[in-house]
């Protein structure tokens, strides 16, 4: 089963942090990223540009409107995804509380979807 | 018993078993379940003019397969179940098999329905619904909902374990601690519920603690012994509180406290067997909470008369627990042993302590109440009664605390 592993944060976390907090969380993510790829779950991911690049479209009565900012304004913001194939929830829910955003986010948790499933 | 409630007995005692090996062959809760309601629909015909099979579970679990089979060829569906109809299936003759030839998974069952990715109402109604085979009705009514609520609060939570993966099995050692413990959560909340009930539909809330006692001793049969201590320790706990169920109220629902209970009313027989399965606890050597209270528990039905109770070492076990589990609900009653072993003013001043995180809670109101009632502080108390009965919504604790106050203002005016 596919999952989709978002992670949510306050996206100003990390900006006051020192060098070598900083350094040490690159490596968190460095060994993170490791054992994730190596262990033949990851079908893909990405983090996402900061909040204040969002662009929201809607379409209504056939005429678009444009707006500024995310579709929800929230206190944590979609930071990135990982797209895991796991066997089951119990497999999906290990390799979120492994990401390292976990600690002070959160990793919501989304199978995809299929007609028919 | 009539042959309706028998039938309606041993429905009750199947569905769990019967439905979780249907489960594990088909791996489709939904369609597990459908079958298995087709079965019962026909069971009740069938042994109407037949009479009882010999083995009940074997004559449902083998309809329930040939109905589960007949739907996955209507809904042409066939192809992609193909692997699941192996030709065995069509070979179970109901009359040769006997319950030792079905799987009993329940285990798997329980901690698919108590995973903790759905809501705890959810797990509540699943376990109560799958696992009892309490009908969507009784589950509703147990829980002062609609129907159409409690069916739709089923119907979406088993849509969620199919679409969000949840698995059917035994948790992994290294999960199962933590599954165990919210598991065991879910039996206890129904327990309570049954417990505490007063008001609503007080006969099918009572039958909640037996439900809750049956899953328990079905937990603890098939758990691995290594593994089985806190489950034992709840199904004393369960059963020494049980034992006291018809001494704990009267006639008009007043709560009766302990010390004045009539102690001859106390269950005898649940008694002694809560306190053989917490002796198997004890002897598994691996301590929790719910062995702790099943042991304070315990101490108090052994005790024949209030005065004789071992208050002593009922405040060294709540020690234990508040270490273990600390929580307000543990420091107040740990406040009240303590004023019952070493005196009143002691635990007076650990109440008191308490204040600031213990404020919106009744039973801290009622206990410095009593307590002060004890040490003839009248006016104090009477505040402390008056400051209890705001807080609380519970009918029975109410009368109770009423006529605390009104014994006491009777006394302040004279």
């Amino acid at each position: 089963m596919k999952y989709l592993l978002l992670m949510y944060a306050d996206e100003s976390i990390g900006s006051n942090w020192s060098k070598e907090e900083l350094q040490a969380a690159a490596k968190t993510w460095a060994e993170f990223r490791k054992e994730m790829s190596s262990s033949g779950v990851l079908v893909s991911s990405s983090g996402v540009a900061p909040d204040t690049s969002a662009t929201t479209v809607r379409v209504r009565n056939d005429k678009t409107m444009i707006t500024d900012g995310p579709f929800a304004e929230t206190h944590e913001q979609l930071g990135g995804y990982f797209l895991v194939d796991c066997k089951d929830l119990d497999e999906a829910i290990r390799w979120a509380e492994k990401i390292p955003t976990a600690k002070y986010g959160s990793i919501e948790i989304r199978p995809l979807w299929s007609p028919g499933s | 018993m009539t042959a309706a409630e028998q039938v309606e007995r041993i429905f009750r005692e199947e569905h769990g078993r019967v439905l979780a090996a249907l489960i594990s062959q088909f791996e489709d809760f939904d369609l597990a379940e459908d079958a298995l309601q087709d079965a019962l629909v026909n069971a009740l015909e069938r042994w109407q003019s037949d009479g009882i099979p010999e083995n009940p579970g074997a004559w449902l679990t083998t309809a329930a397969r040939r109905r589960a089979i007949d739907r996955i060829r209507r809904t042409a569906t066939l192809e992609r179940s193909l692997p699941v109809l192996d030709p065995q299936l069509f070979s179970y003759d109901e009359h040769e098999m006997d319950e030792t030839q079905i799987p009993d998974d329940r285990l798997k069952l329980m901690f698919t329905c108590c995973h903790p990715s759905l809501a705890l109402e959810a797990q509540v109604a699943l376990t109560l619904h799958t696992l009892g085979g309490l009908s969507t009705q009784e589950v509703a009514r147990a829980f002062l909902v609609a129907e159409p609520t409690m069916a739709q609060r089923l119907a979406r939570a088993r849509k969620k374990i199919r679409e969000a993966g949840i698995p059917y099995r035994v948790p992994p050692a290294d999960l199962l601690p933590e599954r165990l413990n919210a598991l065991l959560a879910v039996i206890y909340l129904i327990f309570n519920e049954g417990y505490v009930a007063t008001s609503g539909d007080t006969p099918i809330r009572g039958e909640l603690c037996g439900e809750a006692i049956r899953l328990c001793r079905v937990l603890v049969h098939l758990l691995p012994a290594q593994r089985s201590a806190e489950a034992r320790g709840l199904l004393a706990l369960m059963l020494l509180h049980d034992s006291r169920r018809e001494a704990r109220l009267t006639p008009t629902g007043e709560l009766i406290l302990l010390e004045e209970q009539d102690r001859t009313r106390w269950d005898q027989a649940k008694i002694h067997e809560g306190i053989t399965v917490l002796d198997e606890a004890l002897a598994l050597y691996d301590p929790g909470p719910y062995q702790v209270q099943a042991a304070i528990s315990a101490l108090h039905t052994e005790a024949a008369t209030p005065d004789a109770t071992d208050w002593r070492q009922i405040a060294a076990l709540y020690d234990r627990l508040a270490t273990m589990i600390p929580s307000v609900v543990v420091e107040v009653n740990r406040a009240v042993a303590v004023a019952m072993a070493r005196g009143v003013s002691e635990g007076l001043q650990m109440l008191l302590r308490l204040e600031s995180q213990a404020e919106g809670f009744y039973p801290y109101h009622a206990a410095r109440a009593d307590l002060l009632r004890r040490s003839n502080q009248r006016e104090a108390a009477a505040d402390a009664y008056r400051r209890a009965l705001d807080l609380c919504g519970n009918r029975a604790e109410r009368v109770y605390l009423q006529r605390r106050l009104d014994e006491i203002e009777h006394r302040v005016d004279e």
